[in-house]
């Protein structure tokens, strides 16, 4: 059995520390405490509502980062079901 | 051209007070006129790492409120030419001295002293807003561990929004052998995160504890490994320029062991 390999394989706590504190950061900085997100959440359902049925008790908003060559930006992740589309009014 | 430092954390038990020690005691060998303020008001300890706990007559708060003369309150390390202390007071509130207040204190102080370093308490409170109220520049100490390097970034934000400029990181207790294992953030992990200048980096060092025991800083051991880094920090402050610490570990005779038998 690849006994170091296996080690090797798992992300090492100063990584793990690194990219937690970067993470951590990107909401102390921005202030978006969960009452803030929060509030974006309620912005944003009230934006989509006009246009779709979306599922309020399964979606979720969540800053978070993705990994690109360089290194990791922050992103709004949002997940959203749709339940169904609105007729827009004035639209053809 | 005197300089006011205030030496800095958030989180508690980082280092301050004992880098406050050791930088006032550097400076003073290199015939600095030097003052360490204790502003931990309530919770002093500077003069227990300095070993002048049993010397104190009058606090800081005595001197802001007036109950004596400045001169009166200072004391004076007789093991340095011209190290002083100014003690907190032990039994007083933090609101016990105002920012104004503070800042007079530190104007009279730039008059006596070539160097006056201020050890702030830990937190984002009244404390630390008169610790950084008549301050020239800040030294923000950290250790390699998320949660005092978040406080450390809130700090800094902090400084900034107080208008005290370009603050310079200290990475304390740095155990290279962990880095090397990668167990434990390096120093380029902090200062990737924290965007500051590097004042120095400081081996985590059992002789730290021993000095602390002793009320002796460790500035002066020729022996420490915490001492030469606090003695490059000290050259650094005065202006040289001074590479930072070879951490890495010097082959020990486990390690020799392992290579000659290609462990």
């Amino acid at each position: 059995m690849d006994l170091l390999g296996l080690i090797k394989s798992q992300p090492q706590p100063r990584d793990i520390a690194r990219d937690r504190l970067k993470l951590l950061l990107i909401h102390d900085r921005s202030n978006c405490s969960p009452h803030v997100l929060e509030m974006l959440k309620t912005d944003i359902i009230n934006a989509i509502s006009n246009y779709m049925e979306i599922d309020e008790t399964d979606m979720e908003i969540q800053i978070a980062q993705t990994d690109t060559e360089e290194s990791s930006v922050p992103v709004l992740f949002a997940n959203i079901p749709i339940k169904g589309v609105r007729k827009v009014p004035g639209k053809v | 051209m005197s300089e006011v430092y205030v030496i800095t954390s958030g989180k508690g038990g980082v280092g301050k007070t004992t880098t406050t020690a050791n930088l006032g005691a550097g400076l003073a060998v290199h015939d600095k006129r030097v003052v360490l303020v204790d502003a931990d008001i309530g919770l002093r300890n500077l003069d227990v790492v300095m070993g002048l706990e049993n010397r104190i007559v009058y606090d800081i708060v005595d001197v802001v409120d007036g109950n004596c003369r400045l001169k009166q309150a200072l004391i004076k390390d007789k093991r340095y030419n011209n190290l002083c202390l100014l003690p907190a007071a032990q039994t007083k509130e933090k609101d016990a001295v105002n920012p104004e207040q503070m800042q007079k204190l530190c104007d009279a102080l730039r008059d006596e002293f070539d160097y006056v370093l201020i050890d702030c308490p830990a937190g984002i409170e009244q404390g630390f807003k008169n610790a950084i109220s008549g301050v020239d520049k800040a030294i923000v100490i950290t250790t390699p561990e998320v949660s005092a390097v978040r406080d450390a970034d809130r700090i800094i934000g902090l400084l900034e929004a107080a208008e005290v400029r370009n603050p310079l990181l200290i990475l304390n207790r740095i155990r290279p052998d962990m880095v090397k294992r990668g167990d434990m953030m390096a120093l380029e992990d902090v200062t990737e995160i924290l965007a500051i200048d590097v004042l120095g980096v400081v081996p985590d060092d059992e002789s730290i504890v021993i000095s602390t025991n002793r009320g002796e800083p460790c500035v002066t051991d020729q022996e420490s490994r915490a001492g030469q880094a606090f003695r490059n920090i000290t050259r650094r402050l005065l202006g040289e320029t001074v590479p930072l610490m070879d951490l890495s570990i010097d082959d020990g005779i486990m390690s020799k062991l392992k290579k000659v038998f290609k462990l």
